[in-house]
């Protein structure tokens, strides 16, 4: 197993001594099949166990190790030591506050995200005698790619339009909304139209595409924000030219 | 203790920040291009309307070193917009045929194509 010593520089803000954040640097002997997670789970147990940070999975699922790495937003536990050089920075997810060194506030994820009710909203209500909701293959493949979304918010840090206006709901919430208005079995796309459709929702979207580029689940939630906006330009064209369409 | 540092972006210069920002800013700056030209058309139409004698210069102009400049650049920046958008098409226009997703690359052929029939048409109808 062949070992590099990479110089680590990690943003750290101490809310209760700080005024702002610095740059503190690192020696870490590296193994070459580490992630960067590994190297800052080093640090953490042999050099300074102060440095505050995210982690759980380790394994790109959890969506809660997002760090901005050489300045681009990845999982610290998928970005592979052997694709850096020796010299690897590391700061706290852009466009979100900064709690504490590496940790950021995710309220106001949590809040836009909760706000796009994205859960099921059946068309009517079934007893569970009933039985299931069936959907064919079809029918899944139609919002699958959709639901593979870790919250990780990569995308967030991604996106400029977020950064300049942090009103904008953003790509995940309303990939999220997407998801559920694409499924068969769902009945509230209404509900979550008034939200998404709106100028704070996807029209503030400029398609600049950098958060699909930075999924680290290949959800393309840019994709996901064009066609939320395919559909409500119609649903525009058929309340205001062909009111009769109107379901 | 609760004393979130926010760093902001910068509202003039981001977009030179990233490479990706870049490529964003360079599809949305050539659609001036495409303005300007729109522009070009309509004063070309109202020189028509004058009389042949005022067209003519409108059409000498268009064939001086300057004029060949402009349509130069226009046409690269009209091409390059162009494809910008015809490679995202997939993205904005999922077509599903049976239980699959036609390949992102025949949704955007299919834009080169028609893209190509057109520009044949008006080129067989201008000569
Ligand atoms: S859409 Fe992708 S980048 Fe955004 S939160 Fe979901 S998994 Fe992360
Ligand atoms: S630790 Fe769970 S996604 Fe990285």
């Amino acid at each position: 197993m062949s070992e590099r010593q990479i110089q680590l520089e990690v943003l750290r803000y101490n809310p209760e001594t700080d005024s702002e954040p610095r740059y503190q640097s690192y020696s870490v002997p590296c193994l070459n099949e580490w992630v960067v997670l590994d190297a800052l789970n080093y640090v953490k147990d042999n050099l300074d166990p102060t440095l505050s940070y995210r982690w759980s999975c380790h394994m790109a699922v959890c969506g809660s190790c997002g760090m901005m790495i050489n300045g681009e937003p990845k999982l610290a536990c998928k970005a592979f030591i052997h694709e850096y050089t020796d010299q690897i920075r590391v700061d706290p997810l852009a466009n979100f506050p900064i709690e504490r060194d590496l940790v950021t506030s995710v309220e106001d994820f949590i809040t836009k995200l909760a706000s796009v009710k994205p859960y099921l909203i059946p068309k009517s209500d079934q007893p569970v005698s009933a039985g299931e909701f069936k959907q064919t293959p079809a029918e899944l493949k139609k919002f699958k790619q959709y639901t593979l979304c870790i919250n990780c918010m990569l995308c967030y840090a991604a996106c400029p339009q977020y950064g300049l206006v942090p009103e904008f709901l953003g790509p995940a919430a309303i990939s999220m909304a997407h998801r559920y208005n694409q499924d068969s079995r769902d009945g509230g796309r209404d509900e979550r139209q008034e939200v998404i459709a709106s100028d704070e929702g996807v029209w503030e979207c400029s398609f600049v595409g950098a958060c699909s580029e930075v999924c680290p689940k290949h959800v393309d939630p840019a994709g996901a924000l064009q066609q939320v906006k395919v559909a409500s330009t119609i649903d525009w064209y058929k309340e205001h030219l062909m009111p009769w369409m109107k379901k | 203790m609760n004393k979130p540092y926010v760093r902001s972006l910068s509202k003039t210069g981001w977009f030179l920040t990233q490479p990706r920002y870049k490529r964003y800013m360079a599809r949305e700056v050539t659609c001036l291009f495409i303005f300007a030209y729109t522009f070009l058309l309509i004063w070309g139409l109202k020189r028509l309307a004058e009389g042949p004698d005022a067209f003519q210069g409108f059409l000498n102009a268009l064939h001086s070193p300057l004029g060949v400049l402009f349509n130069l650049a226009v046409l690269i920046a009209a091409v390059y917009h162009s494809t910008s958008w015809f490679n995202v098409t997939p993205q904005a226009m999922p077509i599903m045929r049976g239980e699959e997703f036609v390949p992102g690359n025949i949704i955007v052929g299919a834009h080169y194509a028609v893209w190509a029939v057109v520009s044949l048409i008006v080129l067989i109808l201008g000569v």
